[in-house]
């Protein structure tokens, strides 16, 4: 456990940031001013000005924000939902497990980017609509996680005592199942973030996900495409953020993993 | 062999179905009404717009637009495209070998790449090439292909002027595959150092050693042979975020596939091309992973 703090540490000071962003920044990341348009950086813009003028530093710093806590966000209700029907259906089968299970492997034949690609793009752009194109496909992985491990779990002694003892489904599901998966699906989710951001700032630079003004990663790098040559720290700062968020996040996911299931980890 | 095959793809068939009603269903609750996005920069009358409703069969109920496309899918008739109006499937098949081309480039320089970091990053377990390697794979995992991209045509084309950023003969391919190496390469690597670790450690490798066998012969001989299921199985992985990946680097690099003609469709709402586009690559994932299956019961009869 002692040596997830360094990286837990990193991971909340990124997370502090994004939720405490409007407060942080030391210029407002809306304003323009296009007499300072495309400044490399210097002593007053850290990272520069973009071509509207506005501080690269200042729209990075709000950009954690649109990013890591739609990411978050999307992440918690997809390990949530796909793992509770994954809970169910392994525990109860039958019927409902084969119909629900079929459905997943309808999901799960579509390659996740090119499905989210199309559905944001039908659904019309904008961050949320990404989010939801990512969800559609996203929650199958842990239904099926979900599944596997109940289906382990289901035929043992403490399940049967506590059927027998008059436990209801919703008594098991929260008393017996939910503590049992929950080490498994937590590591699956932290390894899943990194992925993720990646995912919902890909869309963005797309043009698929987060709308100008606002400032996201992806779409600042999607901004700044065309100005590579002239003014390349529109694209290295926020690219440079998400790197180091994917880094960070994915370093936590591997020591949890070494923590929570030891035998997979090589 | 042959009832294996047979069953597995009599399990396709509603799968494929699945695919085609999920696309289709979408796209026509999200979409709306085609005739009204055909025109809607033209002011026409209601009448012509009927007209136009029954030409293109959008009055008849949606089970049997469902059917119509769906025959539509196996035949080739996928209709027209609202922006160009050429024939989507002939467009479709006219971009698909650019795609195709990357993507075996692609998996063809990982491959090469991955396969000899693995094994020496494993047979140097824990010394500085061993940490390097691990060092390069955690970098190119934490890599989106987008940046990753942007940095190539910034260091390589802009910066050394070692390439160009765009061009029609062989080098054009060199910085979009190399893109999607980045990523793929880094879980190649790992994965592949992770099975030789586990059969370093198995018993025959220890009796081949004892017997006198050269290093090098066991890692050639027997260790690489046994990872080969690996190497497979990982292709079959990395499909998906290939197929997906391609789409992102072909609009970065101006690559004429089907990934960049599905980006520009979506951005010019043109629906056909967008459902034939989702249709086929999730058809071709299908495939493709249904192949890896059948190659992994060739080489390995245990696995079913």
């Amino acid at each position: 456990m002692k040596k997830l703090i360094p990286y837990l540490t990193l991971a909340g000071i990124l997370i502090f940031v994004a939720i405490f962003a409007e407060h942080l920044t030391p210029q407002d990341p809306y304003a323009q001013d296009l007499s300072n348009a495309l400044q490399p950086p210097n002593s007053e813009h850290f990272l520069g000005t973009d071509r509207y003028g506005r501080d690269v530093f200042s729209r990075v710093i709000l950009g954690s924000q649109t990013t890591l806590i739609s990411a978050l966000i999307l992440l918690f209700s997809i390990s949530s939902f796909g793992s509770l029907i994954g809970a169910i259906c392994g525990y109860h089968g039958g019927k409902l497990d084969t119909i629900l299970m079929r459905i997943s492997d309808v999901f799960l034949a579509f390659p996740q980017m090119v499905f989210a690609i199309a559905v944001a793009g039908i659904l019309g752009g904008g961050l949320l609509n990404a989010a939801m194109a990512l969800a559609i496909i996203g929650w199958t992985k842990y239904a099926r996680i979900a599944r596997g491990l109940v289906l382990t779990i289901r035929e043992m002694p403490y399940m049967n005592a506590a059927r027998m003892s008059g436990t209801g489904s919703i008594g098991i599901l929260r008393d017996y199942i939910f503590p049992n998966i929950l080490g498994t699906i937590l590591v699956t989710a932290a390894l899943d973030l990194g992925t993720i951001i990646m995912e919902l700032a890909g869309l963005s630079f797309l043009g698929l996900g987060a709308m100008p003004p606002t400032a996201e990663w992806g779409a600042m790098m999607n901004n700044g495409r065309s100005m590579l040559q002239t003014a390349p720290w529109m694209i290295l700062s926020p690219g440079i953020a998400i790197f180091i968020s994917v880094s960070i996040f994915n370093l936590l996911g591997d020591k949890l993993r070494d923590v929570f299931d030891p035998k997979e980890g090589i | 062999m042959k009832n294996y095959i047979l069953n597995r793809l009599l399990q396709l068939i509603p799968i494929l179905l699945g695919i085609s009603f999920l696309t289709f269903g979408m796209m026509q609750f999200a979409a709306g009404d085609a005739v009204d996005i055909i025109y809607e920069q033209s002011s026409v009358s209601d009448e012509i717009k009927a007209a136009k409703r029954s030409e293109l069969g959008l009055d008849q109920p949606f089970l049997i637009q469902y059917s119509r496309w769906l025959v539509g899918i196996v035949t080739g008739d996928l209709g027209r495209s609202f922006i160009s109006g050429k024939l989507v499937f002939e467009t479709f098949i006219d971009k698909l070998p650019a795609t195709i081309e990357l993507m075996l480039v692609s998996i063809a320089l990982t491959i090469f790449i991955a396969t000899p970091l693995g094994i020496l990053s494993a047979v140097y377990q824990n010394r500085a090439i061993d940490y390097l390697i691990r060092f390069l794979t955690f970098i190119g995992n934490s890599m989106p292909n987008f940046f990753a991209g942007l940095l190539l045509i910034y260091f390589l084309a802009l910066q050394l002027n070692l390439l160009p950023i765009m061009g029609n003969d062989w080098r054009a391919i060199i910085m979009p595959s190399l893109t999607l190496t980045i990523s793929m390469g880094a879980k190649y690597t790992r994965q592949i150092r992770a099975i030789v670790l586990e059969e370093l450690q198995k018993p025959y490798v220890i009796g081949a050693r004892s017997r006198g066998v050269h290093e090098f012969t066991i890692l050639t001989r027997s260790v690489l042979r046994s990872s080969l299921i690996v190497i497979i199985t990982l292709i079959a992985l990395s499909m998906g975020s290939l197929l997906g990946g391609t789409a992102i680097v072909e609009t970065i690099f101006m690559w004429d596939g089907v990934g960049k003609m599905a980006v520009d469709a979506i951005l010019m709402r043109d629906y056909p091309m967008i459902q034939a586009y989702v249709v086929w690559m999730a058809s071709i994932y299908v495939l493709i992973n249904l192949a890896a299956d059948i190659l992994y019961h060739k080489l390995d009869p245990r696995i079913l």
